[in-house]
């Protein structure tokens, strides 16, 4: 048959016979299926993403109200001596005095409102504000008597009133704003008081409570995580590893290397709670570890990673073909040396891979913190390492899990915030896994 | 690579002997998912106004918080217990056994519990009576001991919206449902004379016609929600038929999606809870390791700061949260001074 004629039928003579249609048949819907199969995975992270992206990433950004205000020693110092001791004695409630006057001046000045608006507009500002300031003093007792310039956060009705989480017909049910208040906030963004910017505090700022979403933020979270972290890696990456070679190179093959070997396999299937029993166990009641730590967590986790550590190293292992190590045997090197100057880095590019796909199994965990105390409101900074490992602090999906539970709607874009914060550091794990991959990966 | 297993090695020791030398100066709190709001308001303005750092506060569960507490003295242990039911003699049992001999009873204030449904939805009017007569497995009609029959809410009284019965009520691991079940099926089953009948059906044992009044219907039509108020919340946007079982404070967070019903023609607030006039609400506690109180630095402090008139008052932010303002706190907070132990259960 020649080319003329197959273009002419636009058949080979192949595609004649009914078995070859079926055949071909067979394979093309096998291929459909494998694309429907691709389909409905793809649609599923779609659908994941674009709901928690539509609902977390106004978290970036944040409503903040500009004061100019007065730091009265009349209020904040009434001795007048300036003594530290003195000026702690006054507490946020004291100093809530201070945000509102300097409130009712500056609505004043700017005509923004009436008299009979303060209240509505007391609310506006978050409870955080006093704290704010009370934490400024403190820090330098000697600006009191200052008129200083703050930008206070907006409290969360607000603030979603510019997300689009809060609308006039919503603020109408709503006990916690009113259209007036609204009213008043869209006043004071035409006078450029009120702005709604990138929020840089939702990553360094603390948990707060359920009164404040507004100033709740990751920084205890992610520190805690990536405390738990370096502990995974430091310990879970040299325990594997010399476990895998042991058992790759040089243990016998017996039932008992057997047994390990099946037992490995078996743990990395256990479900990670079971982990969390046993740090509680072992690590707080036996060993006397404090609660909420992040030392007991990194424990955990690492008793979580190994077996995959293992199963991922044991297999790069593998990979090494026996002519490498026949080679280094063949001139002279002992067992140890060819493992450690020829098998070792020739598999590491598939060990760090395994590694770090490992270490984001990790993060990612909340089940196994919960039983050793981590899933708390924790708002204190943990100090740094070493201490710090034993101060407690919370992790990024624990915060995640927490921020789900509150009473106020503003805590839902908070969490899915967190959760985009969280995916982006798995992302980033991966990659560093694929390009570690594929730059240092050797085929044979 | 034998230096860097070196440095690994000198690291893990590290470790290991600070752990040994770190003494705890935070408060360790733990329990009820309840008290939670209110213990996290608590510690965030401890932490701003006092010279220690702020308490770290674990939810899990009242049951969860008191077992912690009754784990043994020292530093590994929990300080405060949060528990939105009182603590039992089991619990005080178990203390006893690990060591933990005196235990302070603080109550903070009492929660209420709401019966609200879709903002769009008409507005119900609710006595402990219709909730009894929806949700039991068997209710009297007729003058009959029945299986549950009604499908409508009009069905059970003529005055009430025609929609389908669906509730989503608290699931039996919460300390909510406790209370349900006494303060509205239980007394719902007196009120329409159910509980009568039921007795006369098991020869007038008392204790058996109770149980046989919580009996709930497994039809559908009454939901168990094991998760939070979040959860319910969700439900009830899925299905506009549903009336949910929410915490006051939780309502009061989200009055721009939920409409409230009145219990017996009262409307639930701070104010008519704090009044008794609402029915349906329960008292809330911590209980304080009082063998800690001089160890774990500002614990005194805290647990006089929890009731004072600045937090726990009836203009404190708790009170603004939603949590029903103690009329005996000047009570609760003589004791709290005195660090008066909690004597045998009454």
């Amino acid at each position: 048959m020649t080319d003329a004629v197959i273009a002419k039928t636009g058949k080979t003579a192949l595609a004649g016979s009914a078995r070859t249609r079926r055949r071909h048949a067979s394979e093309r819907r096998f291929r459909m299926m494998g694309l429907a199969a691709v389909a409905v995975g793809v649609l599923a992270l779609l659908g994941l993403l674009v709901s928690i992206l539509s609902n977390g990433l106004s978290s970036f950004r944040q409503t903040y109200i500009t004061l100019e205000i007065y730091l009265d020693p009349a209020i904040l110092d009434k001795q007048g001596n300036r003594d530290p001791a003195d000026i702690a004695k006054v507490t946020t409630f004291g100093y809530a005095p201070l945000v509102e006057g300097s409130l009712v001046r500056m609505m004043k000045d700017h005509g923004i409102g009436s008299e009979a608006d303060v209240d509505t507009a007391v609310a506006m500002i978050s409870k955080e504000a006093p704290a704010i300031l009370r934490r400024y003093v403190l820090a330098d007792p000697s600006r009191i008597g200052e008129t200083v310039e703050f930008d206070l956060l907006a409290s969360g009705r607000i603030d979603g009133y510019y997300k689009g989480r809060v609308t006039m017909a919503s603020a109408e049910l709503d006990r916690n704003t009113s259209p007036e208040q609204l009213q008043l906030a869209d006043e004071m963004k035409d006078a450029g008081i009120l702005v709604t910017r990138f929020n840089w505090d939702f990553f360094t700022a603390p948990d707060a409570s359920d009164t404040r979403p507004e100033a709740a933020g990751l920084g205890v979270a992610i520190l805690g995580s990536a405390y738990m972290m370096l502990i995974v890696l430091v310990l879970s990456l040299p325990i594997g590893v010399a476990a895998s070679i042991y058992l790759e190179e040089f243990a016998p093959r017996n039932r008992f290397t057997d047994l390990i070997e099946v037992n490995i396999a078996n743990l990395a299937a256990v479900p990670s709670i079971v982990f969390g029993i046993l740090g509680l166990a072992v690590f707080i009641n036996f060993v006397g570890l404090p609660q909420s730590a992040p030392v007991v967590g990194g424990l955990v986790l690492t008793l979580m990673t190994l077996p995959t550590i293992i199963i991922a190293t044991r297999a790069a292992l593998k990979a090494v073909p026996p002519s490498i190590r026949d080679g280094a045997l063949a001139v002279g090197a002992s067992k140890m040396q060819s493992v450690f100057h020829h098998v070792l880095p020739l598999a590491m590019p598939g060990i760090l891979t395994g590694t770090i796909i490992g270490l984001a199994q990790a993060l990612g965990e909340t089940a196994p913190l919960l039983l050793i105390g981590m899933v708390a409101f924790v708002r204190e900074y943990p100090a740094a390492p070493p201490e710090g490992f034993f101060d407690p602090a919370s992790a990024l999906p624990v915060q995640v899990y927490n921020w789900t539970q509150r009473g106020d709607p503003a805590f839902v874009e908070r969490a899915s915030g967190a959760i985009i914060v969280l995916l982006i550091f798995l992302l980033l794990m991966n990659l560093v896994a694929v390009i570690l991959r594929r730059r240092f990966e050797r085929r044979w | 690579m034998k230096k860097y297993l070196g440095s690994c090695a000198v690291v893990a020791l590290m470790l290991a002997t600070t752990g040994a030398a770190a003494a705890r100066d935070q408060i360790q709190i733990a329990g009820s998912s309840t008290v939670l709001p209110y213990a996290s308001i608590v510690a965030e303005a401890f932490g701003e106004n006092f010279d220690h750092p702020t308490p770290v506060v674990e939810s899990g569960g009242s049951g969860a918080g008191r077992k912690k507490l009754c784990e043994g003295v020292g530093e590994n242990t929990i300080d405060i217990a949060n528990s939105s039911s009182r603590i039992s003699q089991s619990d005080i049992d178990t203390c006893k056994a690990n060591g933990v001999n005196e235990i302070q009873e603080v109550r903070i204030g009492y929660d209420g519990i709401v019966f609200a449904s879709d903002i769009n939805g008409p507005e119900y009017k609710f006595t402990p009576a219709d909730w009894h007569a929806a949700l039991a497995a068997k209710v009297v009609k007729d003058g009959q001991l029945v299986d549950n029959p009604y499908k409508t809410w009009n069905e059970i009284r003529a005055d009430l919206p025609e929609q389908p019965i669906l509730a989503f009520i608290p699931g039996t691991k919460h300390g909510t449902r406790e209370v349900f079940d006494e303060k509205v099926i239980v007394a719902g089953c007196e009120e329409n004379g159910t509980m009568e009948a039921q007795a006369a059906a098991n020869n007038g044992d008392k204790k058996a016609a109770g149980k046989a009044c919580m009996q709930l219907r497994t039809d559908g039509v009454s939901v168990d929600i094991d998760g939070d108020y979040t959860e319910t919340l969700a439900r009830i946007d899925a299905n506009k038929n549903g009336i949910g079982v929410f915490g006051l404070s939780f309502y009061q967070n989200n009055t721009d999606k939920l409409r409230v019903a009145t219990m017996s023609d009262v409307a639930p607030s701070v104010e008519t809870i704090a009044s008794g006039d609402y029915p349906v609400s329960r008292p809330l506690y911590f209980y304080v390791k009082n063998a800690h109180l001089d160890v774990i630095p500002g614990l005194q402090e805290y647990v006089e700061f929890f009731v004072s008139d600045d937090m726990a008052g009836p203009n404190g932010p708790l009170a603004e949260y939603g949590l029903v303002s103690d009329p005996e706190l000047a009570k609760t907070q003589e004791a709290v001074k005195n660090r008066t132990p909690m004597g045998p259960l009454n």
